[in-house]
């Protein structure tokens, strides 16, 4: 039998999210696994996972060898990983944090990611986000659980590089048309 | 629009928030060992203050985490946010 | 087309191009920078529409939005009513008309966008007028996040309407340059043609602007017409400006009659005489300007009528030497004219009497009563006003944390003294937000302000006859006069807000902006009392009308409320699934093949799943990954029944009540390790039960070492069910034995698909012999596809929630929040089976042992066989006791219970229900009515399972 083949929940936006100008980017981000990470607080102070220490302080991430550590709440975690096959990730991170009260599961096809780039991003993202994404607010490293649109999301702000948005898969389709919608404004006629 | 400042995230417009009632209202210890009417007001009853009030919310939309508040029933402001394990307030 | 007022120079428009636009059927021009009412005074129209009650022509009275005559009807590029002529700025091709007070909407779809935009701000300032111009520069200037909001065109304020001069230039050009200077600051997100209509909770402002309205039909189609600023401010700087009063007076609603400043608006700003012969009405100095701008401009100004005994010395000295007559110590008692004003009547006013009365032929008539703040937005901050005795208006009466009123909204009324306070209040802004003043912010200079006499405070012109009253107009667009004021008083009202609904005052499109203060001095006067008793009406938002479609913006249509869909959702449509919505997920409901309806279609699927086999996408399920060493005490305490004698492997169905007793939720919990369990939920449930979860481990038992994740959208799930469903799942999963033996009823195992894991489960909904797939959504095309194709040898037939519905309740089993309400028990559900006896507590024990749960009277889930064997009895139907004449007794007729579920059954070939019955398990076997369309149905109670009950089926 052939290999079985993935689908990406946005497959059918590709061609749409390509029309955007360059000062709106929106590219979906490849693939990746997703673990959320649970450590009790007391158990999380210092504690490296993968070689990086959790991100302890709240709203913020930080970036790991192959993907990203995100905080979640003061005893969650979403940890990613490009190198790394989903259940294999959750097995070893399972494995690494039980002796610490830790647990840790599978939810690479929970969410999918966008990455949101150029001149217009920020404002692209106000249209529906309530909090404030200047610069000086949620610089690099900032990270934040909100509503976009009517979607929850976690928003990574990237600095330089805009913003990554993470999204539950159901309701990648409605953010992409959402996100189409208000970039609409910038698109060229023609 | 107001602000709820989640102990966690900080201030977040209030739609990121549900409510949770009442907050210090333990589940009993045994609740076989009470009386119907002891049951009934754990269950069913709960104080409807009017000016402070120690409440319970969980930032829903955000970190999911439940914590407690006392507001103001008058004019809805919220004096002071704190943590589920916090004792509560000295209210009068 | 002839435009007689246009003065020969002057003024903001573009003079070089010439825009087309029709009235009341008639073409007329204009120029950029019109408004519809300017255009239409310089054609010499002042009568726009007639009164909504009286049917009294009325015509442009104010140049803005406190104008409470000007309505129209915009037809085209697009019908929207009530719009005021005043605030419509002029574009080629409008076409609109003229209102009686009602409007009429679109019938077809509005095609224009509209969006919001959050912005977050240290300082807003609203109004770009000379004190928030000032704010606005201090601000940026000391780097502060700013945002500047003004509802004009272009920013200026009061400057634009007349000459002043600012830093020694005429005012304009300092305008210009300080708009210049604040787009030099990135910080600085400065809006015109927006207008900040609500103040909210911690420094929020809404504000709409209108970014494509001025451009009719050329605005670019994909920039949203209106957008809805969400404005978040640390501090927030208003700086609104005031309204001009009018003085009520007999006949005062005359086409021709207008405020002064508005007067003076039309000429600067727009190069329009309102008339050729003018009186000016005036208790204050202000007026003065208008009178003198007019002759100047070429008016014949008949006469400066001045109710206050001395007038003003100064004044009159400038009007004498412009060859004004001033008639101090007298008013306007009434006018003449039918479609516009002919002459006003003066008579000489001495200590509160009025004299005989002379006339003076005028084509318009300026009035001006003095000036009110417009305090809106602080009064909607919950700011408390104080009436000014001197300025005869409420002003903010005391200062409020983050919101701070400058210039004549906070009752300044001269240039430099607007400027200055401009200044003061910004700083102390930036002082509370601990930001420093730049150095080199300077205040500019303005002449220094020459003190005007003091105003008069003159509600309306002292008359005792009551037919003049009842033409003292006080609000012009609700046809509202004195005479109604004092028929309120006169029925016993006192509160100025009872007097404004039962005169309906102030309730118009321009909400009362002229007409309420009036209001409060003259229910004051008639009731006695000083006016600060009687206070105003609360001001509230929108300060200015906001269209719905605004505050809707981007959600409509496909975005009103987000779709939520499985990874299969494209594979359906292509199939040609018919959807239904279950919360807000997207779900198949049925398949229809060519030429099939629905319930032949859900007869078809039910059929192949009970005799070959079926699949359905249960993707939507929800999932909670529990995990830890505490987890199986968690679920003990949390489901009805046991979960921690739960075997590593198998599943076991799990009910969940609240504290009330009352069921919750149901699903199966499949036990993946000693430490760990997923939790399947109803689609509907899931977030719920997660928050469930969540909310007793952090509330009450943090003790416990267990977390909840939810894995809803981790995991597909496709139930395969039917007889020939061990044959689909045997030939895909080769490596899985799949006997009843090896893999019986209630247990799981976990596989893998060409290296992609895939968790099946013994589980069915059905009651028919079943197996769920789960599978990463990444793959689940693709496993869905290979078992469609493992399917096909044996017919397999995608089926949807109808058909899943159908199959459950053919079982009997219940769906949570269908065939219970939040007042059914597990015991009303049949479901004592679920409760455990051991346990000895767990969320719902307690309650399940309070006498009301004890009662046999407790309706309780039956089936229900309609006698006919053809009636499909509608959900929700009540059910009655039978009656042998067929004919319901007279009300009220007690109720046994409910239909909850009712469908037709292909297995039992014919339709059923199930229900909730009041004692139903002691009734199975009566025949009880149900009321369908008038007539009474005899139904059959049976038990709640109508399928085989052995279960032998499912276990196989």
């Amino acid at each position: 039998m052939a290999e079985l083949l993935r689908t990406h929940p946005l497959e059918a936006w590709a061609a749409a999210l390509a029309e955007l100008p360059d000062e709106v980017r929106i590219t979906p981000e490849p693939f990746v696994a997703m673990v959320d990470v649970r450590v009790p607080a007391a158990a999380s102070e210092g504690l490296a996972v993968r070689g990086t220490p959790l991100p302890t302080a709240p709203n913020t991430w930080t970036p790991t060898a192959d993907g990203r550590m995100v905080w979640l709440g003061p005893d969650e975690w979403l940890l990613t990983s490009t190198g790394t096959v989903p259940h294999l990730l959750e097995e070893e991170l399972r494995d690494q944090l039980r002796p610490v009260g830790g647990t840790a599961v599978d939810v690479s096809a929970q969410r999918i990611g966008l990455r949101i780039s150029g001149t217009r991003a920020r404002e692209v993202l106000a249209k529906g986000c309530s909090i404030d994404l200047h610069p000086r607010a949620f610089p690099a490293g900032r990270s934040a659980q909100t509503t976009l649109g009517q979607a929850g999301v976690v928003l990574l702000s990237l600095g330089e590089e805009g913003f990554a948005v993470l999204v539950r898969s159901s309701f990648a389709g409605y953010l992409a048309s959402w996100l189409l919608d208000a970039g609409l404004e910038y698109v060229p006629l023609g | 629009m107001q602000l709820i400042a989640c102990p966690w995230c900080g201030p977040r417009e209030e739609v990121e928030f549900t409510y949770g009632g009442q907050a210090h209202v333990p589940y009993p210890d045994d609740p076989a060992a009470l009386s119907d009417e002891q049951w009934a007001h754990y269950v069913f009853f709960r104080d409807n203050t009017k000016g402070r009030f120690a409440e319970r919310w969980n930032h829903s939309a955000g970190c999911r985490r439940w914590f407690n508040a006392v507001r103001d029933t008058t004019s809805y402001r919220f004096q002071r946010v704190y943590r589920v394990d916090d004792p509560k307030p000295v209210t009068p | 087309m002839s435009t007689p007022f246009r003065t020969a120079e002057g003024g903001r428009i573009d003079r070089a191009t010439t825009l087309q636009f029709t009235f009341d059927g008639r073409s007329l021009t204009g120029h950029p920078g019109d408004t519809l009412a300017s255009a239409l005074l310089a054609s010499g129209q002042h009568q726009v529409a007639t009164s909504i009650r009286l049917g009294r022509p009325r015509g442009i009275s104010a140049a803005w939005a406190e104008d409470p005559g000007g309505l129209v009807q915009v037809e085209e590029p697009f019908p929207e009513p009530m719009l005021l002529a005043s605030t419509v700025e002029l574009f080629d091709g409008l076409v609109a008309h003229g209102l009686p007070g009602q409007g009429r909407l679109a019938d077809v779809p509005d095609s224009a966008r509209y969006d919001a935009v959050h912005h977050h701000v240290d300082v807003l300032v609203v109004g770009a007028g000379p004190a928030g111009l000032v704010a606005a520069l201090g601000a940026a200037r000391a780097g502060a996040r700013v945002a500047l909001v003004d509802e004009q065109s272009e920013a200026g304020g009061s400057l634009l309407s007349g000459t002043d001069r600012v830093d020694g230039v005429p005012a304009l050009d300092w305008v210009a340059d300080a708009v210049a200077e604040l787009a030099r600051h990135p910080e600085v997100l400065h809006l015109q043609r927006t207008t900040a209509f609500g103040v909210y909770d911690d420094g929020f402002v809404l504000a709409l602007e209108r970014r494509t309205d001025h451009l009719g039909a050329a605005a670019p189609r994909r920039v949203s017409r209106q957008r809805v600023w969400r404005i978040r401010a640390r501090s927030i700087v208003v700086a609104t400006g005031a309204h001009e009063r009018p003085v009520v007076f007999a006949d005062n609603d005359r086409p021709g009659i207008m405020l002064a400043r508005a007067a003076r608006t039309f000429l600067h700003r727009y190069g329009v005489l309102p008339g050729r012969e003018a009186v000016v009405f005036t208790t204050n100095d202000s007026a003065y300007d208008a009178a003198l701008d007019l002759a100047r401009a070429g008016v014949q100004v008949q006469a400066v009528v001045d109710a206050r005994p001395a007038g003003s010395p100064q004044r009159r000295a400038e009007c004498e030497r412009a060859g004004i007559r001033v008639l101090s110590g007298s008013v306007v008692t009434g006018t003449e004219g039918v479609e516009r004003i002919t002459s006003a009547l003066v008579a000489p006013f001495t200590d509160g009497e009025v004299g005989a009365a002379s006339v003076i032929p005028c084509d318009v008539l300026l009035v001006s009563g003095g000036w009110n703040p417009a305090v809106h937005l602080f009064s909607q901050a919950r700011g408390r006003l104080r009436y000014d005795e001197v300025l005869g208006a409420f002003v903010p009466g005391e200062e409020l944390d983050g919101l701070a009123v400058a210039g004549s909204a906070a009752g300044v009324l001269d240039l430099a003294g607007c400027l200055a306070d401009g200044q003061r209040v910004v700083r102390a802004a930036l002082s509370a937000l601990a930001i420093v003043p730049a150095a080199d912010d300077r205040l500019p200079s303005a002449p220094e302000p020459v003190v005007p006499a003091a105003p008069l405070v003159l509600w309306r012109v002292p008359d005792t006859s009551e037919a003049h009253a009842r033409t003292q107009f006080v609000d012009l667009q609700r046809d509202a006069t004195v005479a109604d004021i004092a028929r309120a008083v006169g029925a016993g009202l006192r509160s100025i807000e009872h007097v404004k609904r039962y005169t309906t005052i102030g309730t118009a499109h321009d909400q009362g902006k002229t007409s309420g203060v009036l209001t409060s001095g003259i229910t004051a006067e008639l009731l006695g009392i000083p006016v600060q008793d009687t206070g105003t009406t609360t001001f509230r938002p929108p300060y200015t009308p906001v269209a719905f479609a605004a505050l809707a913006g981007r959600d409509r249509g496909r975005l009103f409320d987000p779709e939520r869909v499985t990874a299969l959702h494209d594979w359906h449509v292509a199939a040609g699934a018919v959807f239904e919505d279950v919360g807000q997920w997207k779900r198949p409901r049925y398949y229809p093949q060519p030429g099939e309806d629905m319930e032949t279609a859900v007869l078809r699927e039910c059929a192949a799943a009970r005799t070959g086999v079926g699949i359905i996408d249960g993707s939507t399920l929800g999932k909670i990954d529990v995990q830890g060493p505490d987890a199986a005490v968690l679920l003990d305490r949390l489901y009805t029944n046991m979960m921690s004698s739960l075997k590593v492997g198998a599943v076991r169905y799990g009910v969940m009540c609240g504290v009330d007793g009352m069921v919750i939720d149901d699903g199966t919990v499949l036990r993946l390790a000693e430490d760990r369990f997923l939790v399947l939920t109803t689609t509907g449930g899931a977030a719920k039960v997660l928050d469930w979860m969540e909310e007793w481990v952090q509330t009450e038992w943090p003790d416990l070492r267990v977390h909840c994740t939810s894995v809803t959208e981790q995991w597909a799930t496709f139930p395969v069910v039917g007889p020939r469903s061990r044959d689909v799942v045997g030939t895909l999963f080769p490596d899985v034995d799949v006997s009843t033996e090896a893999f019986p009823f209630m247990t799981w195992r976990d596989t893998a698909l060409d290296g992609v894991p895939v968790r099946l489960a013994r589980i069915s909904f059905s009651g028919e012999l079943a197996f769920e797939v789960h599978v990463s959504p990444w793959y689940a095309v693709a496993v869905w596809q290979r078992l469609l194709e493992a399917g096909r040898p044996y017919g397999i037939t995608p089926y949807g929630t109808e058909t899943m519905h159908v199959l459950r309740a053919e079982k009997g089993y219940p769906i949570i929040g269908q065939d219970t309400d939040g007042t059914v028990t597990p015991h009303d559900l049949g479901m004592a089976w679920a409760v455990s006896k051991k346990k000895p507590d767990f969320i719902g024990k307690r309650s399940f042992a309070r006498p009301a749960n004890q009662d046999p009277r407790r309706k309780q889930l039956v089936g229900l066989l309609p006698v006919d064997r053809h009636t499909l009895l509608p959900e929700g139907s009540q059910i009655v006791e039978f009656v042998a004449d067929g004919e319901l007794p007279p009300p009220p007729v007690p109720m046994l219970g409910h239909v909850t579920s009712s469908y037709r059954s292909a297995e039992l070939a014919r339709p059923f229900a199930l229900a909730l019955v009041k004692g139903g398990r002691e009734r199975v076997g009566d025949t009880v009515h149900v009321p369908v369309n008038g007539t009474l149905v005899p139904v059959e109670v049976t038990g709640s399972v109508l399928v085989d009950p052995e279960g032998a089926r499912r276990d196989g």
